[in-house]
This record gives C-alpha cells, sequence and structure tokens, in this order.
C-alpha cells in the first residue's frame, strides 16, 4: 500500500474538469485508489466521490493506493498533480 | 475522534454571540450537556467540564442571588475548566459579571431564546447526530419499496445505470457513487448524500445529470436507513451462486450487519427488476413470510408423506 499527501495547487481546486481529469487517470489502473481530504476518503475512480469532497486552491489531499500496479498509479497521479492538471490523458482506452 | 466546531452549534441554532473566543479550534466532543448549579454552588468534585454548559433560570437567579465577591470567585473557578462553550437559555440577559469572567478565561458565551429543557434536548439530539461515527463508501443507495438498498461494486459495474432504471420505475434516489453513513443507534446506518452532489448522478457516456430536475422532487429523498445491501460483480462461471435463499449473507458496515445478496452481472439481465425483487423478498421476510424456506418446508412433508405411505 502506497500513501502520499499532495497539495492541489490548481486555482479551481478538484471542480468538474481537473476531477474528471483525476478521476480518468486513476481508473486506468487496477489498484484500489482512495483520495481523502480532512476525515472523508472517497474512491478516486468515481467521479461525484472526487468532486464531493470539494477540494479547494491549496488544500491538502491524501492518495492512497493499493494494488498490483501501485506504484505507477501513484506516479501518473504525482505526474498529473504535479503538472497542475495540464497533462492530457492517454486516449487509448488499455486499462 | 468527533468534534463539532462551536461555529456549528451557532448556526444551528441561532444562537446569538455575546462572547466569542479568539481559539478558533473549539469543539465538543459529546452529546452530554450539563447545568452548572452544582458548580456555582462551590461542588466541583466532579464536574463535566467537557460538555456544554446551559444556564436556565435556576442557575441564572441562584447565581444573581450570591454576594458578588463569591459569586465571581465561582465562576472565575468555573470558567478556569476547559468548557467549550456557555449558553444562556431563554432569552435572558446575561449579567456583566459573567461575561467578565468568561472573558478571562477567554470562554465563549452565547444565548439561545429557546426554554431551558427545550434547547436541552433539541443540542442533544443534534450533538449526537453530529457526533455520530461516520463513513463515506462507494455504491449506490435507493429506496425501493421503503426497504434502502445499497448498491455496492466496482466502477463501471452498471450501479448508477440500475439506480436510473429503479428510479425511472418510480423509486427514489438518495446518492449515486459516496454515500455518507452515519450510525445512529447501535444497529441502524443512515445514509445519505454527501451535500455537494446531492440528487446528482454520472452516467458513462451522458455524464452528469440532475435527477431531481429530470424526474421531480417525487424521485429522490435526503436520507435513508440502510437495509439490505446487493453486491454487483460480473458474472464469474467458476463461481456458484445462491439458488436458495436458505442461507443468509451479512456484510458488516461500522459495526452494524447488514443482509447481503451477491448479485452476478451479465449482459442483458435486467438488474433493477432483480433489485426490485430482492426489496420485495426483503419485506416478506420481515414481515415473517420466507419463501425458501416456505418451499423446503412443502418439500420437506412431501418426502415425509411418502415415507409413511
Amino acid at each position: 500500500m502506497l500513501e502520499a499527501k499532495f497539495t492541489i495547487e490548481h486555482q479551481a481546486g478538484l471542480q468538474a474538469r481537473p476531477a474528471a481529469l483525476f478521476v480518468q487517470v486513476a481508473s486506468r489502473f487496477v489498484s484500489r485508489i482512495w483520495i481523502a481530504k480532512g476525515l472523508k476518503k472517497v474512491n478516486a475512480k468515481s467521479i461525484m466521490g472526487v468532486m464531493s469532497l470539494g477540494v479547494r486552491q491549496g488544500d491538502e489531499v491524501t492518495i492512497i493506493i493499493e494494488g498490483e500496479d501501485e506504484s505507477k498509479a501513484m506516479s501518473a497521479i504525482q505526474r498529473l498533480i504535479a503538472s497542475n492538471f495540464s497533462e492530457v490523458p492517454h486516449n487509448n482506452a488499455s486499462s | 475522534m468527533n468534534s463539532v466546531p462551536i461555529e456549528d452549534i451557532v448556526k444551528a441554532f441561532d444562537l446569538e454571540v455575546i462572547y466569542m473566543s479568539d481559539n478558533p479550534k473549539i469543539g465538543i466532543t459529546t452529546s452530554d450537556i450539563n447545568r452548572p448549579g452544582l458548580q456555582f454552588a462551590g461542588f466541583f468534585d466532579y464536574f463535566a467540564s467537557e460538555r456544554v454548559q446551559v444556564v436556565g433560570k435556576t442557575e441564572m437567579t441562584y447565581l444573581n442571588g450570591l454576594d458578588p465577591q463569591t459569586r465571581f470567585e465561582r465562576l472565575c473557578q468555573f470558567f478556569k475548566y476547559d468548557i467549550p462553550c456557555l449558553i444562556v437559555s431563554r432569552g435572558m440577559e446575561v449579567p456583566d459579571y459573567l461575561v467578565e469572567a468568561a472573558k478571562k478565561y477567554d470562554r465563549p458565551v452565547f444565548r439561545s431564546q429557546l426554554v431551558t429543557t427545550n434547547l436541552v434536548s433539541k443540542l442533544t439530539s443534534y450533538l449526537s447526530s453530529a457526533l455520530a461515527p461516520r463513513i463515506t463508501r462507494h455504491g449506490v443507495l435507493v429506496d425501493v419499496y421503503g426497504v434502502g438498498v445499497f448498491l455496492m461494486g466496482e466502477s463501471g459495474i452498471g450501479k448508477s445505470e440500475t439506480a436510473l432504471e429503479l428510479i425511472k420505475r418510480g423509486h427514489r434516489l438518495v446518492a449515486d457513487d459516496a454515500v455518507e453513513i452515519k450510525k445512529v443507534a447501535d444497529n441502524r446506518l443512515i445514509g445519505e448524500a454527501p451535500e455537494l452532489i446531492r440528487h446528482f448522478m454520472e452516467i458513462r457516456g451522458i455524464g452528469i445529470i440532475d435527477i431531481k430536475a429530470m424526474y421531480g422532487v417525487g424521485a429522490v429523498i435526503n436520507n435513508k436507513p440502510l437495509d439490505l445491501v446487493i453486491q454487483m460483480e460480473l458474472w464469474d462461471d467458476n463461481k456458484e451462486y445462491d439458488r436458495l435463499g436458505l442461507d443468509e449473507e451479512y456484510i458488516e458496515i461500522l459495526g452494524v450487519k447488514l443482509p447481503k445478496i451477491v448479485l452476478p452481472v451479465r449482459p442483458g439481465r435486467n438488474l433493477a427488476i432483480i433489485v426490485e425483487v430482492a426489496a420485495r423478498n426483503f419485506r416478506l421476510k420481515n414481515m415473517g413470510y420466507h419463501a425458501a424456506r416456505e418451499l423446503d418446508n412443502r418439500l420437506n412433508a412431501l418426502i415425509q408423506m411418502n415415507r409413511e405411505g
């Protein structure tokens, strides 16, 4: 199991578009992925779940990943957050 | 540990702020309330100081009757404890000496227009709900014939589509995708949608839809106790699925045991109807009729008869 904390720098926080991008990236992996803010922890592959956290700019979130491709998933999420959600996810539907 | 910020109760009860502390981190950790009559009388051997302190007419009349010197000493001793806040009920005048002592130890003082007993019972029920253990689970909660059915399963298995079909058939959506589950009693869980996404739903290929706007207010409900869990999973030819329903399976959420049904998903299987049937069957069982057992009994009776005959 991997766990890491990130600060969301995107000016809109995790509102609809960045949240969708985030979920899209998380869904590419078979590992179970969660995102937590404060005491609330939701499935990172669920767009409604991620949006329900109401993550704002500057908020810290914790990403928890468990599964066979956990390290790949963590680095992909790390890249996405580091690129401030400008990375365009691959279009190939491989999962 | 769960804690309710004092700002929340100020808002929820429309309290008038007489004195507010600068400390932003004051929280309430228990749903019990203390009426500090005995403390005002000088008894501090046992003092539930972590509770919200409510001052009613009795306490206020007693304080007003004390000589100023003793009164100030008692109040200082009282406020020295780390109390979350003090609320004066009935909209009573808050005397200056009380505010002075509260300020000295930086303890918030509020005023409510409610009558003391009413305030105490409302505070207790508000706090026990706000402090109840809670968890967010991935799944869809629907009210089917009054049964709170929680659909679980991996992303993309078709939970939302099933829920949509159920809504079309006249059932009600509680929450899609993320369900906040609260343990309100030892054997009772209540589920609701996080406020931000309440009554919205995501359908792959369409995007976000608003169920309340689309299907009307009759298609949604704000919260619902969880009665039955349906675990949806891809049909596995190597797995044996329950053919009888004689044995009950359970799942534990926040320490509460709920009956669970594992439902295999295969393209073309109308899951909404199956969920409806599961809910009806659940109601029948609750009313004391168990179809699988009934059939089993008939079979046994026949076998018995043949043996005797």
